[in-house]
């Protein structure tokens, strides 16, 4: 079955030629179980056959456990976005980046192949100034046109700086989690499990609320 | 399972980015139908034209269904932007997407915009149009309990209440859409406004046949109440004069917009709503800056309007260049 129409898989075929370095799609699944596992897995398949530069390895949460824990990975399906080196980033999607969220991981790829769009010199500046671990959520539901805005910014974020990790989480996917954070409006942005923002909000709001979390 | 795909057209391989070194003849600040029509127009009047969005659609992206937008039928908001989008990519106009404008300056003989990405723009003329946000109740507790169960899109946030009871105020098009796209996942939906339905009728009569949905006319919301999240609203039933509670575990408020002006408010005049003071030509009471849709002082906000004022402010600003 397909998932990406021709329509659609020649516009990222086209998008994707802008890619400077090879990405590494670490896609997670749960043999023992996992409702949007086989989907997850043919969606990224048509998405790894749009590009040369882009390959795709497939992983379970269980027998590779090790990687999993490499890459911080808990839930199912997970993608981590690897770029040429093979070198974790930060970019991570929890859930099928399907509906809006095409477009985040679309410009995910993008950034990590280092072919994204440029922060001014003073913005990158201050985020590689953020000298503790930072830990950002997004949650996002694929109906919502706002959230990849968000997703994308946290993700910049992340590949700028080493200490920052940041991924999306698809709230009807993770119902659990997003009950605990008390997600009822998307897109929802948590910050070391602690401050949050509501919206999508303009890359400063990210580095404030970065900058003032206690170390 | 089949899994959707809503892609974003621009922001791809025929779209450059807009630069920081290029005087433009025009940037347009904003993607909605109205940016996205100025910008085709102002393009084929061949301007040096370029625009900044922060989402490409803008507000029609949040609505399930468009019925009145002439030579289609029907279709979401979004195929129909999508739609706009395709047609305008074409023309390969710069766009710097994802960014916020934070701030406009009249410079001497061009305009200066400060976007969020750290990047200032430079342009002889500018096009507002940022389009509207949704509008609040202003009453106590909704504040507090805005992302605790109390809602702005119904597209958005409605999956987080699947099963759940929700509240619906608001009694214009926008409300009673969300209210019958909100009764297919929710339990059950109470819509609740302060007067009379002002939406289309056909919609009122589609809301009215279903079995899950139940309407609170003339009933206007006092207070937003709750604990740790939204519980409840309480208030007044206009007609018995008696304080009533309704609960629910989501309320979603879509009782109008507001347009996107705050920036702009000391460099172009606005009116009492804060919207932007426009002439028949969408010029604004600074030279050089116009502005088209939602964000202006025109009567009625629908999208063709919008697109048809994006046209208009394009037209005015080709004019305005070759008088420079």
């Amino acid at each position: 079955m397909a998932f990406l129409n021709e329509d659609i898989s020649k516009q990222i075929k086209g998008i994707f030629a802008s890619m400077k370095e090879n990405v590494n799609i670490a896609l997670f699944l749960d043999k023992t179980g996992c409702e949007s596992c086989e989907d997850a897995r043919g969606y990224m398949e048509e998405m790894a056959n749009l590009s040369e530069r882009i390959s795709l390895s497939v992983y379970d949460l269980v027998d590779d456990k090790e990687k999993a824990l490499e890459l911080g990975v808990e839930l199912t399906p997970a993608i981590v976005l690897l770029d040429g080196e093979n070198k974790d980033n930060g970019v991570k999607f929890n859930g099928i980046p399907a509906g809006h969220e095409i477009n985040s991981f679309i410009s995910g790829i993008l950034e990590v192949s280092g072919s994204g769009q440029e922060l001014s010199s003073e913005m990158t500046q201050r985020i590689k100034n953020i000298d503790k671990p930072v830990n950002i959520k997004v949650f996002v539901t694929l109906g919502c046109p706002h959230c990849p805005g968000a997703v994308s910014k946290a993700h910049k974020i992340a590949l700028l700086n080493p200490n920052v990790n940041a991924e999306m989480i698809e709230a009807n996917t993770f119902g659990e989690l997003s009950q605990k954070f008390n997600v009822s409006g998307v897109p929802k942005i948590v910050f070391n499990e602690g401050p949050d923002l509501l919206g999508d909000q303009p890359i400063d709001a990210f580095i404030d609320a970065m900058e003032n979390l206690s170390a | 399972m089949g899994l959707d795909f809503n892609l974003n057209g621009i922001s791809n391989e025929k779209s450059t980015a807009l630069d920081s070194d290029t005087l433009y003849d025009s940037i347009i600040i904003g993607g909605g139908p109205a940016g996205l029509n100025a910008a085709l127009y102002a393009k084929r009047k061949g301007l040096n034209v370029g625009m900044i969005a922060a989402h490409i659609g803008g507000q029609v992206m949040d609505t399930s269904s468009v019925e009145n937008y002439l030579g289609f039928e029907s279709l979401s908001g979004q195929d129909l932007m999508h739609k706009f989008e395709e047609h305008v990519k074409g023309y390969e106009i710069p766009t710097a997407t994802g960014a916020l404008v934070k701030s406009l300056e009249n410079g001497k003989g061009f305009k200066r915009i400060f976007a969020d990405n750290g990047k200032t723009y430079n342009s002889k003329s500018v096009i507002i149009s940022t389009g509207s946000k949704p509008r609040h109740l202003n009453v106590p507790g909704e504040m507090e309990y805005s992302g605790k169960g109390v809602a702005y899109c119904a597209i958005c946030d409605g999956p987080l209440f699947a099963g759940r009871d929700v509240i619906v105020a608001g009694g214009g098009n926008s409300a009673v859409e969300a209210a019958i796209d909100l009764s297919k996942i929710a339990n059950t939906v109470k819509i609740v406004h302060r007067s009379q339905f002002r939406a289309d009728k056909i919609l009122v009569d589609k809301l009215k046949e279903l079995g899950n949905v139940e309407v609170y006319l003339e009933t206007q919301i006092k207070r937003i109440g709750g604990e740790k999240f939204f519980t409840h609203v309480e208030a007044a039933d206009k007609n018995s004069g008696k304080d009533i509670v309704i609960k629910a575990d989501g309320l979603f408020v879509e009782i109008g917009y507001l347009p996107k002006s705050e920036i702009f408010r000391d460099i172009v005049e606005t009116n009492e709503k804060g919207e932007i003071i426009v002439d028949t030509r969408g010029e604004t009471s600074s030279k050089g800056i116009f502005a088209a849709g939602d964000v202006t002082s025109g009567d009625y906000k629908q999208i063709v309007i919008s697109a048809a004022e994006g046209a208009k402010a394009a037209l005015s600003v080709n004019d305005y260049i070759n008088k420079l």
